[in-house]
């Protein structure tokens, strides 16, 4: 206690002079928006996102650690404010470039809702591009699925060689790069993950806000997996500071998408209101956030007299190129204080004034209107009959009026499902043709060593579709970070097309299991020979004849005789 | 001699004075020394709760494990200190009317699951093995902080188990079970290990007072549901959700609990008596004889609560910010944008790339094998049909 004052007085002393207060403008800023869109057939979607971006760039830091002498060089990167610190530690130990992590429950329908902002495998989906300073990547790809499976409170750990794979082709890092080095990333797939709120929590004690203010506070779990669709992911990637790019920011965007379902959660009504998706309404905006904003999708809903009807109506609208088309969306900006004053809640409604004659609509997956069929969308099952042989088929569907575009497919298959690649035919148009050009056309790596199989049924990773689809209505070019969500999430030098990434679903294979009746049906046909083959031979060589005396009856003559003496007939 | 004599009364008087003062001091110190004696001496607080049933209809194992987390945790344990490991997800499980949702009281009354709640080992992970690891501390290096047991010796673990089991066992995950014995020398190895104070170990299974029958480390403390030969038997079912959602030893102990906070004087002798055989239709038991302090003097929440020793000090100290630090930080952003050349996102599908590739032009290799014999044969049966003489035309 006495030593302890002129500790602290030293530590004053050792801190330095005390100067002016010097201002640090902050390093990082926080951007959230929920989107909400009306699918055709009665359900909406909701799709979060929240972006921090952290000015600072951990690898320089990193680097002047060596070169500066000082002993609190490394508070340099331990200051976190909006960045959290988990992440940050993260991207530092293990040399990230990027990560992205997703967790899905459910499966996108794109045929009956359209394509979606962003899709993700049923499961638990992780991919890793490292910095080219790591030497032994698969150990640091190992320890890194272990360290996220404790953060969010998943099984990633089952994440080892036999699960994951290298692709050359199909992923391309997202942020900035010098460079594509495929050695260096590391994809992998879980489709058995389960999802629950255990998930939810961590992800989302990672916002800044963290569900007391803000766009989070409608994050409530209970509500969220009452859903068709959730599917929540992490994405970090650097990106550039400024517009020439001389310097790295680094991207933390946390996006949560779900889908309500109008029969199961609306009672058949297709009028929602965000205290009917979220049981909660938006009381304030998020202290920490920059932009804070809500996006309703209002296209194309004024044909056919019916009309789309949003409540309180919105002071700005915002039209542009979404996915290929034009689309219009209703802006309700927190952070602006005439759209939260009056109520001191905003709780947008949906109205649709439908046309009393379409009472059919309440009933049955009906649409008012033909939903909107998606450029490119994909099935995949599988064919074949009998245990021992298969066809695992995938159908890829364009359905753009005039334009081929080049699809790339990524197929991951446990090492125990054999493929056997020469067989592998593409069907189009009708006509058959095998591939017979080299790679890029088929590239097959094994995965994995042979280890012992586990007792359960394979479940085949969804495969992943790359697409270059050119829209129909061109883009204006724009700084594709700083705008929201719903704008191309994936850089692409050409503006007239966009680039999209689809998962099919997981398939379930049986595969043949071996015939435990086989030591019984053994045991009877070798009895069975032995028994009717050897015995005979052995009785017709072995088998002797003698004669034999007949027997005199014994005891039941004699007592037959006592009892016909005692009668007076002759003896016997 | 009156000043000798009175210097000496005086003398007396004073050494008198001391003695007693320094009687009254020891004693107060033996009072003291005595009190602390019979407290407690753990300074955190550690829970290992653990279900080890797959499939819905076990879905009460699950709520059984969920209370007491919730218990523990409003008690002040927090999750950095709760190792949870549930077998089976029922909460998001397709055959849950309510998703995210585990209640323990029919008509939907308490959600056991919250909206907060943190399983650090879930599904297949929950084994005997990933058990025993946690328990004893042998864990690979990459485990994760939130899944690793760091207790000390002056830690008081919580230690919790149901599901099904029988005389000596108990099953995990349907498929291998762990017996007393296994569990008893896991529980040694803690000891000698240090890696407890005290320890309170509760089962709620079929025969649960098997389990405790071999501990022999000291500092153990067991309630059981059930004794040898008995069944324990689930609570109440719910009609809409189609299972029974609790056992009913659990369910009274939760009971028990919600009347708990983090200051109340309850000892572990109110804790015995829960459920007594007219509720719960099997009997309770539990093992005292390796505990060290008298069941009356061991406080509920020295087990179930959290101890947090908070001291207040006047004391302030203030940080403040190092100049040189900032000012080597704004020379390097200044440097940033003279060394760096603008860079590029990947292009993320390169068109170019695949369309426009040229064939690869193979090279030429000279026949072998099977064209090499039958070119072979052809100018064999030639020279030999029409003789050597044509060669001359030939070559």
């Amino acid at each position: 206690m006495a030593a302890a004052l002129p500790l602290a007085v030293l530590l004053l002393l050792l801190l330095g002079p005390v100067g002016g207060g010097h201002a640090e403008p902050p390093r990082d800023t926080l951007r959230e928006e929920l989107v909400i869109t009306p699918l055709p057939s009665g359900d909406v979607a909701a799709t979060f996102q929240f972006r921090t971006r952290w000015d600072s760039d951990l690898q320089r830091e990193e680097g002047e650690r060596i070169t500066l002498e000082k002993d609190n060089c490394h508070l340099l990167v331990s200051h976190y404010r909006l960045f959290p610190k988990a992440l940050g530690q993260l991207i530092s130990k293990y040399s990230l470039r990027e990560l992205h992590l997703s967790f899905t429950q459910g499966f996108w329908r794109t045929r009956y809702w359209g394509p979606p902002f962003l899709q993700a495998p049923s499961g638990a989906e992780l991919w890793v591009w490292f910095q080219d300073t790591v030497t032994d990547v698969d150990k640091s790809w190992k320890e890194l699925s272990n360290v996220l499976s404790g953060i969010f409170c998943a099984s990633l750990n089952f994440i080892d060689s036999t699960n994951t794979v290298t692709p050359t082709a199909s992923f391309k890092p997202l942020g900035l790069a010098n460079g594509t080095d495929h050695s260096f990333l590391r994809y992998a797939v879980l489709p058995r993950e389960v999802v629950c709120t255990e998930n939810l929590t961590p992800w989302k004690k990672l916002l800044p806000c963290s569900s007391k203010a803000g766009l989070s506070v409608l994050l409530k779990a209970d509500r969220l997996f009452h859903t068709s669709y959730h599917s929540q992911a992490v994405h970090i990637r650097p990106v550039c500071r400024n517009t020439r790019c001389t310097s790295i920011s680094w991207e933390l965007r946390q996006t949560l998408s779900v889908v309500y379902d109008a029969f199961v959660t609306g009672q058949g009504k297709k009028d929602w209101s965000l205290f009917r998706m979220f049981s909660r309404t938006l009381t304030e905006p998020c202290p920490l956030a920059s932009e804070s904003r809500v996006y309703v999708d209002i296209t194309s809903y004024h044909q056919d007299n019916e009309t789309l009807e949003v409540s309180p109506p919105p002071t700005t609208t915002y039209q542009d190129v979404t996915l290929g088309t034009l689309k219009t969306y209703a802006v309700y900006d927190l952070l602006d204080t005439a759209v939260i004053n009056n109520s001191r809640n905003l709780n947008l409604q949906l109205k649709w004034k439908s046309p009393p004659a379409t009472g059919a609509l309440n009933r049955g997956l009906v649409f008012a209107e033909a939903p909107p069929v998606p450029f490119l969308y994909a099935q995949r099952y599988v064919s074949g009959y009998g245990l021992h042989n298969g066809e695992l088929n995938t159908l890829l569907y364009n359905t753009h009026p005039y334009r081929a575009f080049p699809v790339l497919v990524l197929d991951t298959v446990p090492w125990y499902l054999r493929l056997y690649v020469h067989t592998l035919t593409i069907t189009a148009k009708g006509k058959e043709n095998k591939p017979t050009s080299r790679p890029p056309a088929v590239l097959l790596a094994p995965v994995g060593e042979p280890h012992i199989p586990t007792a359960r049924l394979p479940l085949l990773s969804p495969s992943v579709l790359s697409a270059l689809v050119p829209s129909v209505v061109a883009a204006k070019p724009v700084d594709w970070e700083e705008s929201p969500l719903f704008k191309s999430l994936y850089p692409v030098s050409d503006s007239s097309s966009y680039f999209v990434r689809l998962y099919t679903e997981p398939l379930l294979v049986n595969l043949p299991t071996p015939d435990f009746s086989m030591p019984y049906n053994v045991i009877c046909l070798t009895c069975t020979v032995v028994a009717v083959c050897y015995g005979s031979f052995y009785n017709l060589l072995t088998r002797t004849f003698h004669i034999e005396e007949p027997s005199t009856g014994g005891l039941a003559k004699w007592l037959a005789n006592l009892i016909r003496r005692a009668r007076g007939v002759p003896p016997l | 001699m009156v000043a000798a004599f009175s210097f000496s009364k005086g003398l007396t008087t004073l050494s008198g004075l001391l003695l007693l003062s320094f009687g009254s001091l020891a004693a107060s110190q033996i009072e003291d020394q005595a009190e602390q004696f019979f407290r407690s001496g753990h300074t955190n607080n550690w829970a290992v709760l653990v279900c080890t049933s797959r499939f819905w209809f076990n879905y009460r194992h699950v709520a059984n494990t969920l209370s007491v987390y919730r218990s523990v945790k409003r008690l002040g344990i927090p999750d950095s200190h709760i190792v949870l490991m549930l077998a089976d997800d029922m909460a998001c499980n397709p055959r849950n009317p309510k998703p995210a949702t585990v209640f323990s009281h029919k008509n939907m009354e308490l959600n056991v699951y919250g909206d907060d709640v943190e399983v650090d080992y879930r599904s297949y992970e929950v084994t005997v093995e990933n058990f025993l690891r946690v328990l004893t501390g042998r864990i690979p290096p990459s485990t994760p902080r939130s899944k690793r047991l760091l207790s000390d010796d002056r830690s008081n673990i919580l230690i919790y188990m149901t599901g099904h089991g029988g005389n000596g066992f108990l099953k995990f995950q349907d498929s291998e079970e762990i017996t007393n014995i296994e569990l008893a020398d896991a529980f040694e190895q803690m000891w000698q290990k240090r890696r407890y104070n005290e320890l309170l170990f509760i089962i709620d299974t079929c025969q649960g007072a098997s389990m405790y029958e071999r501990f022999y480390s000291p500092n153990i403390m067991a309630l059981a549901s059930s004794q040898v030969g008995e069944d324990s038997l689930s609570h109440q079912p719910d009609p809409a959700i189609g299972v029974h959602l609790m056992d009913r030893y659990t369910f009274y102990v939760l009971e028990f609990l919600e009347e708990i906070n983090p200051a109340s004087q309850t000892n572990m002798n109110d804790l015995f008596q829960v459920c007594p055989r007219s509720l719960c239709v099997s009997t309770p038991g539990h093992r005292t004889d390796l505990f060290q302090r008298d069941p009356k003097n061991v406080l509920i929440t020295d087990f179930f609560g959290s101890v947090r020793k908070v001291e207040i000090t006047t004391e302030t100290i203030s940080l403040q910010p190092d100049l040189e630090i900032m000012e080597s930080r704004d020379k390097k952003d200044w440097m940033d944008e003279e060394l760096m050349e603008p860079l590029q996102y990947a292009e993320q599908l390169p068109v170019a790339q695949i369309i426009h590739q040229k064939p690869k032009l193979k090279d030429w290799h000279p026949p072998g094998g099977f064209i090499l014999g039958l070119w072979a044969l052809i100018i064999m049966v030639f020279f030999k049909t029409y003789g050597i003489k044509h060669m001359k035309f030939i070559f």
